[in-house]
C-alpha cells in the first residue's frame, strides 16, 4: 500500500511525514513524530485526552486522519510552554493541583487555551461547558475549573500591564 | 483503503462511481472513523469532501441560506447572520457532542448518519430545509423530512452525495427553537427532541408553523397535526395544550435504557410545548 506524503506544521515547525490512509493524526503524532504529550484515552472522541488544535479549532486527534493534516497548522501540548517557561494555564494547574494522574491534563490544557483565546473572561459555567468533552477521573473537576479561571484572571491582568 | 481529497464535486462523484468496493464520504469523520475503528465499516475508498468549496460554504441565496453539507458545527455556530436567522437550528447544532466533536462534525454528516436521535435533523425539518443531492445521474432536491428512511438508512442512491441545504427566506415575526430531553445537560443523546418554527402576522396570530420530533420513531418526524394546533391561534395556553397532545399522539418510540416508551410519549408533548414557547418569544422579538 502506498503511503501518503503529508506536509504540515506542528507547533509552528514545518513537518513532513508519511502515513497510511487509515492512520489517525493521534497515531502519527505519537508513533511517527514522537510527540507523546498527546494522550489516547478512549479512541472514540468521548474523553478529549487527545485534544489538539487544527487551524485554531480544538479537535480530538483520534477522530482525524493523519492525511487530513495536509496543509494545516497543528498545535499540541508540546507547543504550550516557551522553553522552560510554563504557560500560565500550566502554572495554575500546578498551583491549584488541577491534576493527579495526568492523562487528561494535556488535552484539558489545549482545550482551555482555545477557550481563553476566544473568551478571555469566561464565567465558571462557560468553562464547564467548554471542557465538557474532557473527562477527568481523578480531580472531580473543581480544581481544574479553579485553575482555568485563575489563569484567565492572570492573563487578563498581564494584558493590561 | 484508499484516501482521496478531490477539489471539485465532479471529481468526488467520479471517484465514488469508479470505486470497486465500498466507498464512503468523509466529512467530519466523527461517526465514520469510530465505525471504522470498531470494524463496523471497512471502506475500500474514502472521499474527503472538505476540499470542495461549495460543500464548506455558507452563502446567501434567495433571501435564505445555502448551507454546505460539510460546514462544521463550530463554523455554523459562529456564523452570526445564520445564527440570528435560525436560532433554533443553532440550539440543535450546539448540542451535537463536545467542542472537539463540533469542531469536526457537520450537519450533512448528522443527517446522513441517520440516527433517529440526531439533534440537528428535527430543527432542520422545522426550518423547512431542503436537501441538495448530487449523483451520477445529476442533481436533485429532497425534502429533509423524507430523507431519512430508518435507523442508518437514507434516500441516497449509490454514488450520491448530500452537497448542501437550502433554508428559506425568513418571514417577518418568525422564530424557531429546538429542545431535547437528556438526563445530563451536556454530552448526551436525545431521549426526545422537539423543533418548532413559527411565523406570526402583525396581530400576533400564528400563520405558519412546522413541528418536528426526534428520537420518538425510527426517524425524525414532521408532525403537521401539531403545527395545525398553532396555526390560527395566538399560541396561547389552549393552543399549546393541543400542540402537546398532537405531538404525543404522533410518537411511536422504542423502549430502552435511556427512556421508556410511556416516558418518551409524555415528554415529547412537554418538549414541543416548551420549544413552541421559545420560538414564540423569538418571533415576537423579530421585526
Amino acid at each position: 500500500m502506498t503511503k501518503h506524503h503529508v506536509t504540515t506544521t506542528v507547533n509552528g515547525d514545518a513537518v513532513e511525514f508519511l502515513c497510511e490512509a487509515h492512520e489517525t493524526l493521534l497515531e502519527v503524532l505519537r508513533d511517527g513524530l514522537g510527540l507523546t504529550g498527546t494522550k489516547e484515552g478512549c479512541g472514540t472522541g468521548d474523553c478529549g485526552a487527545c485534544s489538539v488544535t487544527i487551524d485554531g479549532r480544538v479537535v480530538c486527534s483520534c477522530l482525524v486522519l493523519g492525511v487530513e493534516a495536509e496543509g494545516k497548522a497543528i498545535q499540541t501540548i508540546e507547543g504550550m510552554a516557551a522553553g522552560t517557561r510554563l504557560h500560565p494555564l500550566q502554572r495554575k494547574f500546578l498551583e491549584h493541583a488541577g491534576l493527579q494522574c495526568g492523562i487528561c491534563t494535556p488535552g484539558i490544557l489545549v482545550a482551555a487555551r482555545s477557550l481563553l483565546e476566544r473568551n478571555p473572561d469566561p464565567t465558571e459555567e462557560e468553562v464547564r461547558y467548554w471542557l465538557a468533552g474532557n473527562l477527568c477521573r481523578c480531580t472531580g473537576y473543581n480544581k481544574i475549573i479553579d485553575a482555568v479561571l485563575d489563569a484567565a484572571r492572570e492573563m487578563r491582568g498581564a494584558d493590561h500591564a | 483503503m484508499r484516501y482521496e481529497a478531490p477539489r471539485t464535486l465532479e471529481a468526488a462523484l467520479a471517484l465514488l462511481s469508479s470505486a470497486n468496493g465500498q466507498a464512503r464520504v468523509l466529512a467530519g469523520g466523527t461517526d465514520l472513523l469510530i465505525g471504522m475503528r470498531a470494524g463496523h465499516v471497512a471502506p475500500e475508498l474514502l472521499v474527503d469532501v472538505k476540499g470542495i468549496t461549495e460543500m464548506t460554504s455558507i452563502l446567501a441565496e434567495n433571501g435564505g441560506f445555502r448551507l454546505g453539507a460539510a460546514v462544521t458545527c463550530m463554523d455554523l455556530v459562529e456564523h452570526e447572520a445564520f445564527a440570528k436567522a435560525w436560532p433554533g437550528v443553532i440550539d440543535a447544532v450546539k448540542l451535537i457532542g463536545s467542542i472537539q466533536v463540533k469542531g469536526r462534525a457537520t450537519v450533512g454528516g448528522n443527517l446522513c448518519n441517520a440516527s433517529p436521535a440526531a439533534d440537528s435533523v428535527p430543527a432542520m425539518i422545522a426550518a423547512d430545509a431542503s436537501v441538495s443531492i448530487a449523483g451520477p445521474n445529476g442533481k436533485r432536491e429532497e425534502r429533509i423530512e423524507n430523507f431519512t428512511t430508518g435507523p442508518g438508512k437514507t434516500a441516497l442512491a449509490k454514488g450520491e452525495i448530500v452537497t448542501s441545504f437550502l433554508l428559506p427566506r425568513r418571514l417577518p415575526h418568525s422564530g424557531d427553537a429546538y429542545l431535547r430531553f437528556t438526563p445530563r445537560t451536556e454530552m448526551d443523546i436525545a431521549v426526545v427532541g422537539a423543533g418548532v418554527n413559527l411565523a406570526l402576522d402583525d396581530g400576533g396570530v400564528c400563520r405558519q408553523a412546522r413541528v418536528s420530533l426526534g428520537a420518538v420513531a425510527e426517524r425524525a418526524l414532521l408532525v403537521p397535526e401539531a403545527a395545525a394546533a398553532l396555526i390560527g391561534s395566538k399560541v396561547d395556553a389552549a393552543a399549546l395544550e393541543r400542540l402537546a397532545a398532537a405531538a404525543s399522539a404522533a410518537c411511536r418510540p422504542i423502549d430502552d435504557k435511556r427512556g421508556t416508551r410511556e416516558f418518551r410519549i409524555k415528554i415529547a408533548g412537554v418538549m414541543a410545548r416548551r420549544a413552541a414557547e421559545i420560538a414564540l418569544a423569538r418571533a415576537r422579538e423579530t421585526s
